[in-house]
């Protein structure tokens, strides 16, 4: 009698498992802000404060001339279609700034060459992009905190928002151009920086010209390309970029 | 056939993180390959080759007159895997939407919910580790030199599907469970860890450790492999040695063991 239960049983589980597996439609629902998804986010929050106590100031591996073994892998947008974009990428930059507004005592708009008298810094980093590929790539700019050290960040500064100048979306309800997100202790590490150039050379449009963001503690999408503005606030006011409008974590350390 | 004695044979905690863990497997197996299909290939090495090959596996799609073709590349050779790897309905992504949280392509909340249930798997994981250690639960798991000295009869029992229901766990168990959970799972958490960007900043020593980050993301994904083996043969023991007593003792504590001096009992 058990064995011949026994063996039902196992037929019954042979059976069962690719039934099973082609339930995974049971678990497609999982609306934007309900309790299960905010659950699920929750480990976010915890990955959050755990990396940024572990790795603290850590700096990012820099690597050495011998591994830039291929150009850098252009991602998102590449060639903005943007009229005003294009305009200032014809006149070679010349009436582009970079204003630095908001919670900050002296407000900055600053040209390509006020940005390169700055002293600068090159480091070879690895970019990471949240679909699983990475690139090692030389890039020279200056350090965020060098800017800021410029434009005082008041007391209640916590956060900084980077607007780009291409359209990643066009839709009904508008353009949508890119913007992203951080904190103050990421935007002062010494290897965050504006960067001006890549391998050796300007900043091809492709990876951001004139001006992109280096977060080298994160994932690819936080780090803004075709920068125009950055705004210091003490709190964000959504969800702190374009993809995090669309569900990834505004967190992207790993 | 006289029935042997019910023993109390596994503790609340291990009953517990079982279930925890085979939930969290589940859906870390799941939202991984959701992960996977959003750039269905494995490199060797700090990056990935696009200007030159250190792939080792590679999904792709082919556009052929009798449809879509799915192949696969696998360590310089290449497979037809239409329907189910590469392309399947007719649509181009690595792994098919039954195989993957959520079934269509949602890389944001396949990131989610994997990032959740590793918290789940690693925080219990090392309850289980500490646990283990003070109550003894792990030297049970580690074979002795007489449990090595047993291994050829243990195969040959296995082999037979002549499996003997005592106190303790066989030598082939004691492997196995061993492997997993000291050698498989952790390697699993560490991989994950070496594709993180900012713990890369708190323990870079960990990239040299596995090669690099691709090296990394490449064994992840082979433990994965070996983990979904382990539990095809796992489910296959238990239905095989008796699923009801088997069940009982993951569930309640209670394990029936054969009658003394019965030890060919089935």
């Amino acid at each position: 009698m058990p064995a011949d239960l026994n063996r039902r049983l196992l037929l019954g589980g042979l059976l069962a498992a690719p039934a099973l597996l082609s339930g995974c439609k049971v678990f497609d629902r999982l609306p934007p802000d309900g309790a299960t998804r905010n659950l699920f986010e929750g480990a976010n929050r915890l990955t959050y404060a755990t990396q940024k106590a572990v790795a603290g100031d850590g700096l990012a591996r820099e690597y050495s001339r011998a591994d830039i073994r291929q150009g850098m892998r252009a991602n998102g947008v590449t060639a903005p279609a943007d009229a005003d974009y294009q305009a200032l990428a014809a006149d070679a930059w010349a009436d582009w700034r970079l204003t630095v507004t908001g919670a900050v005592e002296r407000p900055l708009s600053l040209s390509l060459p006020d940005l390169m008298a700055m002293p600068g810094r090159t480091q070879i980093t690895r970019h990471d992009c949240v679909e699983g590929w990475s690139c090692i790539a030389e890039w020279t700019g200056v350090q965020l905190s060098r800017v800021l050290a410029e434009a005082r960040p008041r007391p209640e500064a916590r956060f900084l928002y980077f607007r780009s100048m291409d359209t990643i979306e066009r839709g009904l309800g508008g353009n949508v151009k890119y913007w992203e997100s951080h904190d103050l202790r990421d935007a002062l590490h010494p290897q965050t920086i504006l960067a001006y150039g890549m391998n050796g050379a300007p900043l091809p449009v492709a990876n951001g010209a004139p001006l992109r963001l280096r977060t080298e503690r994160q994932l690819g999408y936080k780090m803004a390309k075709y920068l125009q503005a950055i705004e210091v606030v003490p709190d964000l006011t959504d969800k702190g970029g374009y993809w995090e409008e669309r569900g990834y974590d505004w967190y992207a350390g790993i | 056939m006289a029935k042997g004695p019910l023993i109390y044979r596994q503790r609340f905690l291990t009953r517990l993180t079982h279930w925890v863990w085979a939930v969290s497997l589940f859906f870390l197996l799941l939202t991984g390959l959701q992960i996977f299909n959003a750039h269905p290939a494995l490199y060797l090495g700090k990056e990935s080759g696009f200007e030159y090959n250190n792939a080792v596996l590679a999904l792709s799609a082919r556009q052929t007159e009798g449809g879509l073709q799915g192949v696969t590349y696998l360590l310089g050779r290449e497979f037809d895997t239409t329907g189910l790897l590469g392309a399947s309905g007719g649509e181009a992504h690595g792994f098919p939407g039954w195989a993957t949280i959520p079934s269509y392509h949602d890389l944001a909340t396949g990131r989610v919910i994997h990032f959740f249930f590793a918290w789940l798997l690693a925080g219990t994981l090392l309850l289980w580790l500490v646990a283990s250690l003070l109550n003894g639960h792990a030297r049970e798991l580690v074979p002795a030199p007489s449990d090595l000295r047993a291994l050829p009869g243990d195969v040959l029992n296995h082999a037979r599907l002549r499996f003997h229901h005592t106190h303790k766990y066989n030598v082939l168990q004691k492997l196995t469970y061993a492997g997993v959970m000291f050698v498989l799972l952790p390697l699993m958490v560490l991989t994950g860890l070496s594709m993180s960007p900012s713990f890369n900043a708190a323990a870079p020593w960990l990239l040299d450790v596995f090669g690099g980050r691709q090296t990394a993301r490449t064994i992840h994904f082979a433990v994965m492999v070996l983990l979904v083996l382990f539990f095809v043969v796992h489910v296959l023991m238990i239905l095989l040695a008796g699923p009801l007593n088997e069940l009982r003792s993951i569930v309640t504590g209670w394990y029936r063991i054969d009658p003394k001096g019965d030890s060919h009992a089935r």
